[in-house]
């Protein structure tokens, strides 16, 4: 489950329950025609109601800074518990992405 | 060592069993009286091999993933993830951090990491063409009356 919302240029996604393979592919589907198509400068995935997180979930962030940074983007996550804190170090992810909260 | 409890699962290799497979192992090890990180740490691992049989392994193709599951009695939970799929070349280099073989930009190549740094051991048997199979291993009970019995 996820919700968005798209404001000035800073498109907020909000991940809830399980953020595994099947969902990545359910939330990347939705929001990159929305990404090209909107001229989004920043992406803000909000992770604090997020229950499960796998490898899945660091391809869905660092895939999407990949795409906005090419065009002069950029990507933060938001509000992320000790497990998935620890997952971000583990595989880089605040190399390239800020860490909100 | 005696077992306690042995579990055999297929299923079609299809993204909704992630979770499924998850939820399955979860209730699994609840005899293994598992703290709440564990069963994180255990069902993460799962994920990861589970994921990995079907996006690699079959690659979008028909097939079945197979769960078998054990807990002894001194609290060690094996969990062996099998598909009939594709098959690894090159194991030890799969299993290093960030090395992937996904042309897109979808993958980090962090998933067999993952999986030995929330168990305490993963072994892979794979030979191409014929398949993969992924054990994982966590000693979970650590109580006193699950440390070895003596007669
Ligand atoms: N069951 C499998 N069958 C065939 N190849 C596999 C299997 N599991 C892993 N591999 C190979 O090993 C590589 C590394 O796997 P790993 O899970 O570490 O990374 P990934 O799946 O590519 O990315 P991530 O897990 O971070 O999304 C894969 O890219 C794939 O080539
Ligand atoms: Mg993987």
């Amino acid at each position: 489950m996820f919700s968005y919302e798209l404001k000035r240029g800073t498109l907020t996604v909000c991940l809830m329950g399980e953020l595994d393979h099947s969902m990545a592919a359910r939330v990347r589907s939705e929001i990159d025609p929305l990404i090209d198509a909107s001229g989004v400068r920043r992406l803000v995935f909000d992770v604090g109601r997020l229950e499960f997180m796998d490898s899945s979930g660091i391809g869905l962030i660092i895939g999407r800074y990949k795409r906005l940074s090419r065009r002069g983007g950029s990507v933060a996550v938001a509000g992320p518990d000790a497990r998935i804190d620890k997952l971000f170090r583990m595989c880089g992810v605040y190399q390239v992405v800020e860490r909100l909260a | 060592m005696r077992l306690l409890n042995e579990m055999r699962l297929d299923f079609p290799a299809i993204p909704e069993n992630e979770a499924f497979a998850r939820v399955v192992v979860s209730g699994f090890m609840l005899p293994l009286n598992p703290t709440l990180e564990q069963l994180a740490d255990v069902k993460t691992a799962v994920s990861e091999a589970v994921t990995n049989a079907i996006i690699h392994g079959y690659a979008g193709r028909r097939g079945t993933v197979r769960l078998h599951g054990a807990c002894t009695e001194d609290g060690v939970l094996y969990i062996d993830v099998i598909d009939r799929g594709r098959g690894i070349a090159d194991v030890e280099r799969a299993r290093q951090p960030f090395y992937t073989t996904d042309q897109g930009e979808e993958r980090s190549g962090m998933g067999f990491t993952v999986m030995e740094s929330f168990m305490d051991r993963v072994e892979v048997k794979s030979a191409v063409g014929e398949g993969t199979t992924v054990r994982l291993v966590k000693q979970v009970d650590l109580r006193e009356e699950a440390l070895p019995r003596h007669a």
